[in-house]
């Protein structure tokens, strides 16, 4: 079966392209790319006045299964990801059990292909349990299909730990993926500490609870060669160190959430639970720094650590509410609008952020790229779609979303995944 | 003149007007209390729910009194956190006793933005009685009623709270009320105690207490929690008390008609000395009697008492 995809601008991070093309789709894999090709027999798709761009990969999902199918299924979540323009996603292995061995892996891997086209790439965990003590078998893991490991939500807090994991994941091939929250620095909090808390009462977390070992992560990296990924860094201060790192050339990548660019920490002035998440929201120096570190190339990433919670765990106090909010549905909306559209970030670095950067760290060799021989999987964009996000197009089972209603421009217009127009 | 809002949330979201409505109010409320007859009929037929999911007995002893005094119907509902976790949320809670037809719900809670949390599935008047480390309207209220009784007013005033800023339940209250009538506020306690960016309050912030009381017309002292210095936030309480506990020789710091008060329980001989606590200048049981009058006029100015019934 071939498909020819007409006039659309094609944009291609990892070839530096952005001109008018066609390209053509045989079987799973991008066959032609050029000017005006003519394909006897190809299904047409006129792409005229869309964006073109390689399959968007999401680095920081939880899917919830398995264990907490009331939050999530690994089959919601990914028809969430699916409409939200993603053709492949990593889910974080907080599961119940934790996803520390090839079983639970396979599982993961089962499920999503019986589910959907999206693509998963589990994310093991770094110690067995993720009790941050002994390391989880990473080769087993890793033969499992795992291409990265994060003890995300409970980090790594022994540094002994977190040497002997890059280490030996770093060995293997595996990517180590921080969340960098120093516990006892931010023990107790609920939100960014700054004006707001003091404010509301509520206790805060200093930024230097998540810089702390963001500059630890980066000395390990140095230390070990081995490559580090921080997990949705969301300060002045955490930027400000990756970028350091990068020109010393440490092997350290980064990625952003859409709300840490979007949101300031004033939103918990509301105590809407949906403004509560780890990091927390950050005052504007912080998401300005942010902007500009994705803007630069110091974050390399934009990833929604998509974390669906029930209508009654996040109808509770403030401070019993559980961190986090989905985000599949409204990342790549919400990159355009605020991003793109007012010229902070260019199309060119925002593609990047959602395709080529997530394959070239998660070492995806036929993905990320429009080229003879990639897969052919690609989203769609219309930059001149205004997309509003209501309740009712939820595609997850939670609805933890603190952007219903609200009005952006640019929104997802399709997606191939192998080949196959899925969206 | 009326009140602008339907509850009583806390003191941010007050205006000067309402604020200097509800201290008229419990001027003429106090006259009430002195009555031998200690009763109106002001909100006869109208049932509130004392709602106190953290222990309190002097809030809800003097909520409950002015509940009584105006002739509500009352009903005391405590709740401690285990019965919490042992599954009804406060939101359950809430629309069970809703149906209860509720006029008004007084709440007490340890987690800042409670009220916010219930407004929704209630039409009863709210009224927060202290939501954890946010807001305590109705104490700051009752302070700012004594201190007006005192001083004749807040323009200019220098006002010193001292103690452990970063716990107290009601320093957030009290900052935003006298901030707003004109008050100069100033805060006072172990670094440890006093949370950065408090200055953003429009507040000054020192760890010197001995050079803050200098020339302060009001003291506000708070309660230091035992549990603190095991947490590491001061070194011992001897230490305390040396730096910041109010003695009878350091209050000559102050102005020569300074008034020292404080929210209660005083713990003697920490944050306070005897002879301070019940010395010339502590105007702390005003506060307590006080309380009871400025809770009668929240309630009666929130619950439409009618048209001036409480002075028949």
């Amino acid at each position: 079966m071939k498909r020819l995809i007409k006039n659309g601008r094609v944009v291609d991070p990892a070839s530096g392209t952005d001109e008018t093309l066609d390209i053509l789709l045989e079987g799973p894999s991008i066959a032609d790319v050029d000017k005006k090709i003519a394909a006897k027999g190809a299904e047409i798709l006129d792409a005229a006045g869309l964006v073109v761009a390689p399959g968007f990969i999401d680095m920081h999902v939880h899917l919830r299964e398995p264990g907490y199918e009331r939050k999530e299924t690994i089959a919601t979540g990914l028809a969430a990801a699916l409409a939200g323009g993603f053709t492949g996603v990593c889910c974080m292995p907080n599961t119940d059990p934790v996803n520390d061995c090839a079983s639970v892996t396979r599982y993961i891997l089962e499920r999503a292909r019986a589910s959907s086209p999206v693509a998963v790439y589990p994310i093991g965990a770094v110690t067995r349990g993720s009790a941050g003590e002994e390391l989880a078998p990473y080769s087993e893991l890793r033969e499992a299909g795992v291409r990265a490991i994060s003890d995300d939500g409970h980090p790594v807090k022994k540094s002994s730990v977190m040497r002997r994991a890059l280490e030996y994941a770093g060995s293997l091939g595996l990517l180590v993926i921080d969340h960098c929250e120093d516990p006892d620095l931010a023990e107790g909090g609920v939100m960014h500490e700054g004006e707001v808390s003091v404010r509301l009462g509520l206790k805060g977390i200093p930024a230097e609870a998540e810089s702390i070992p963001v500059l630890r992560d980066i000395a390990l990296s140095a230390l070990t060669g081995r490559p580090v990924h921080i997990a949705h860094a969301s300060t002045r201060q955490s930027v400000e160190a990756i970028r350091a790192a990068k020109k010393r050339k440490i092997r350290v990548t980064a990625e952003a959430t859409p709300h840490h660019f979007t949101l300031t920490h004033e939103a918990v002035a509301s105590f809407d639970t949906r403004t509560k998440m780890n990091p927390p929201l950050r005052p504007r120096e912080d998401v300005d720094a942010v902007i500009a570190g994705l803007a630069d190339g110091t974050l390399d990433v934009i990833a929604t650590d998509h974390a669906p919670h029930t209508y009654e765990e996040k109808l509770q106090e403030y401070d019993r509410a559980p961190n986090g909010i989905i985000g599949l549905q409204t990342a790549v909306p919400l990159a355009l609008d605020r991003l793109v559209r007012t010229g902070r970030v260019s199309l060119a670095r925002i593609v990047d952020a959602f395709s080529s950067a997530p394959a070239r760290i998660l070492g995806l060799e036929n993905k990320g790229a429009i080229r003879v021989g990639a897969d052919a999987d690609l989203t769609l964009l219309n930059l001149r779609k205004e997309f509003c996000f209501r309740e009712a197009d939820v595609l997850s089972l939670s609805r933890n979303s603190p952007y219903f209603g609200m009005k952006l421009k640019g929104a997802v217009a399709g997606v191939f995944i192998a080949g196959e127009k899925v969206l | 003149m009326q009140m602008h809002q339907k509850d009583l949330v806390g003191i941010e979201s007050l205006s000067a007007q309402e604020i200097t409505l509800i201290l008229d109010t419990a001027d003429k409320m106090a006259e009430v209390s002195r009555r031998p007859l200690k009763k109106v009929p002001a909100l006869r037929g109208k049932m509130v729910v004392n709602l106190f999911f953290e222990n309190s007995t002097r809030t809800r002893s003097s909520f409950e009194i002015a509940e009584k005094r105006l002739s509500a119907d009352t009903l005391n509902f405590s709740a401690s956190t285990s019965s919490l976790q042992k599954g009804e949320s406060l939101v359950d809670t809430v629309l069970n006793l809703e149906r209860m037809q509720p006029d008004c719900y007084v709440m007490r809670h340890g987690s800042p933005g409670a009220c916010q949390l219930i407004r929704p599935f209630t039409k009863a008047v709210l009224i927060n009685a202290g939501d954890g480390a946010h807001e305590h309207p109705t104490q700051a209220l009752l302070d700012a009623h004594t201190i007006r009784q005192k001083k004749g007013g807040f323009r200019g005033l220098e006002v010193l709270i001292a103690g452990d800023i970063a716990h107290s339940r009601v320093v957030r209250s009290n900052i935003f009320l006298l901030t707003k009538m004109g008050a100069k506020v100033t805060l006072c306690g172990p670094a440890t105690m006093l949370p950065p960016h408090l200055d953003s309050l429009g507040v000054r912030v020192t760890s010197d207490f001995d050079r803050a009381l200098e020339g302060k017309d009001v003291v506000m002292m708070l309660r230091i929690q035992l549990e603190r210095q095991r947490k590491g936030l001061f070194p011992s309480l001897l230490e305390y008390y040396k730096y910041f506990g109010l003695t009878e020789e350091r209050l000559k710091r102050a102005d020569k008609d300074v008034i020292v008060m404080h929210p209660g329980p005083i713990n003697r001989g920490v944050e306070m000395a005897s002879e301070v606590a019940d010395g010339p200048y502590s105007v702390i049981l005003d506060q307590v009697e006080n309380g009871v009058s400025v809770r009668m006029a929240i309630l009666y100015l929130l619950l439409g008492g009618g048209d001036d019934e409480a002075s028949h």
